[in-house]
């Protein structure tokens, strides 16, 4: 399968931060989520693949291109939306619409128009008065505006209500529908992952701690509970992290036939959402330094 | 073609639309060579990732139930009567296997075990 984006060994260091070692990729054709928690180095992996950072060491590609000679080319084919308001707080979307779309070869007005009425933007009110979801819809409209191949979203959900949230990853699956495109989007909020995301790089403390397809996800991973005293030094190594309170434990593993096997029936076995997964995870990373 | 699908089930989701599709077919409520949606299509109207759908259809072609055209799609294959009998028959063969090493461990003979299989096979009938 083709890649999309492809970091390799990509390291940037700030004060305080430090991207370290970070491989990944995205593949053609499929939505990937990008989830770690505050500071982990999301925002700055996504400044690097829009190339509003330049990495320290290692190399980046998009389409199979690298941004030294081919930034212009690349930017064409990518859609990109910020958590921050980009735009011009003292012009109307039309207005902004004018600026934007001399930058892009392929701008489709008929296609703009089509977003601008599905999201009921109004196009002649100052986007200073635009409320934090109105923001997102508009600049989601800019961003498929120019039949973009690759869609990239930092923190899309972030701030807003249910129904909106829905209906944007409506837009998405609609969207994928067509197999040329990719979308790559950093979130925290874990549930916009379970319906759409077929891949999930999991990020924490600048590393690259996974990647999975979320079927691997669902098949191997597993919230596990039952008595405390089930646990011994042996049956503990079947876990990732383990959280005891007074009336059992509960934990998470990431070999659910095994535990099946080992435990049959005489503990609960349930389907882990992303978050338990990194609840976990970042656990069982703390106990084994 | 209805699918249901669990969000709260152990059940991973790929194994949900499976088994379901496969009850259509089975069931002859989906025809031989009658195409099934696309990946894309189904996994926007049900709500999930595309590899979901496409884990599924995976399966699904892995195990004879639908063949796919590149460019064209999926469809629903000919059940080759042929093909089930000869896997029921490696089930049978596998369970035989079983029950006679289960008659070997506490000392039943060939005889009484056919006489057993005997018995029970006039029972059913």
């Amino acid at each position: 399968m083709e890649n999309v984006i492809e970091l390799q060994n990509v390291n940037k260091s700030f004060k305080g931060f430090q991207l370290k070692d970070f491989s990944m990729t995205v593949k053609k054709g499929f939505v990937t989520g990008f989830i770690g928690g505050n500071g982990v180095g999301k925002s700055t992996t996504i400044k690097l693949i829009m190339n509003l950072l330049q990495p320290d060491s290692g190399t980046i590609s998009i389409f199979g291109l690298n941004y030294k000679q081919h930034e212009k080319k690349i930017k064409q084919r990518i859609g990109f939306v910020f958590d921050d308001n980009i735009f011009y707080e003292h012009l109307t979307l039309t207005e902004m619409k004018r600026i934007i779309k001399r930058a892009y070869s392929n701008w489709d007005d008929n296609l703009f128009r089509y977003y601008v009425e599905q999201f009921e933007l109004p196009l002649n009110k100052k986007i200073k008065t635009f409320s934090k979801g109105m923001m997102m819809k508009a600049s989601l409209t800019i961003a498929l505006s120019h039949h973009a191949e690759l869609i990239v979203m930092d923190e899309p959900t972030s701030g807003l209500d249910p129904v909106f949230r829905r209906e944007f990853l409506d837009v998405l699956h609609r969207l994928m529908e067509n197999e040329d495109k990719t979308i790559f989007f950093s979130t925290h909020v874990t549930t916009d992952l379970d319906s759409i995301a077929d891949y999930i790089i999991f990020i924490d403390k600048g590393q690259h701690v996974f990647t999975k397809e979320s079927t691997q996800i669902e098949e191997e991973y597993a919230i596990v509970k039952g008595e405390k005293e089930l646990l011994d030094a042996d049956t503990k190594k079947e876990f990732i992290s383990i959280r005891k309170s007074n009336h059992g434990f509960e934990a998470l593993t990431a070999n659910k036939n095994r535990i099946e096997e080992v435990f049959g029936q005489m503990v609960l076995i349930e389907k882990p959402s992303i978050e338990d997964i990194m609840f976990y995870t970042k656990k069982g990373a703390e106990w084994h330094v | 073609m209805q699918i249901i699908i669990s969000n709260n089930s152990k059940e991973p989701i790929y194994e949900q639309i499976y088994a379901q599709i496969k009850t259509h077919i089975l069931k002859g409520e989906l025809q031989v060579g009658q195409p099934l949606p696309s990946m894309r299509q189904l996994a926007k109207d049900l709500d999930i990732s595309v590899i979901t759908t496409k884990r599924a259809y995976e399966e699904l072609e892995k195990n004879g139930f639908i063949y796919s055209i590149v460019g064209k799609g999926s469809f629903v294959s000919e059940q080759n009567n042929e093909m089930i009998k000869e896997r029921k028959m490696q089930v049978i063969e596998e369970q035989l296997t079983a029950a006679i090493q289960n008659s070997k461990e506490i000392g039943v003979s060939r005889t009484e075990l056919i006489e057993l299989l005997t018995m029970l096979y006039r029972e059913e009938e």
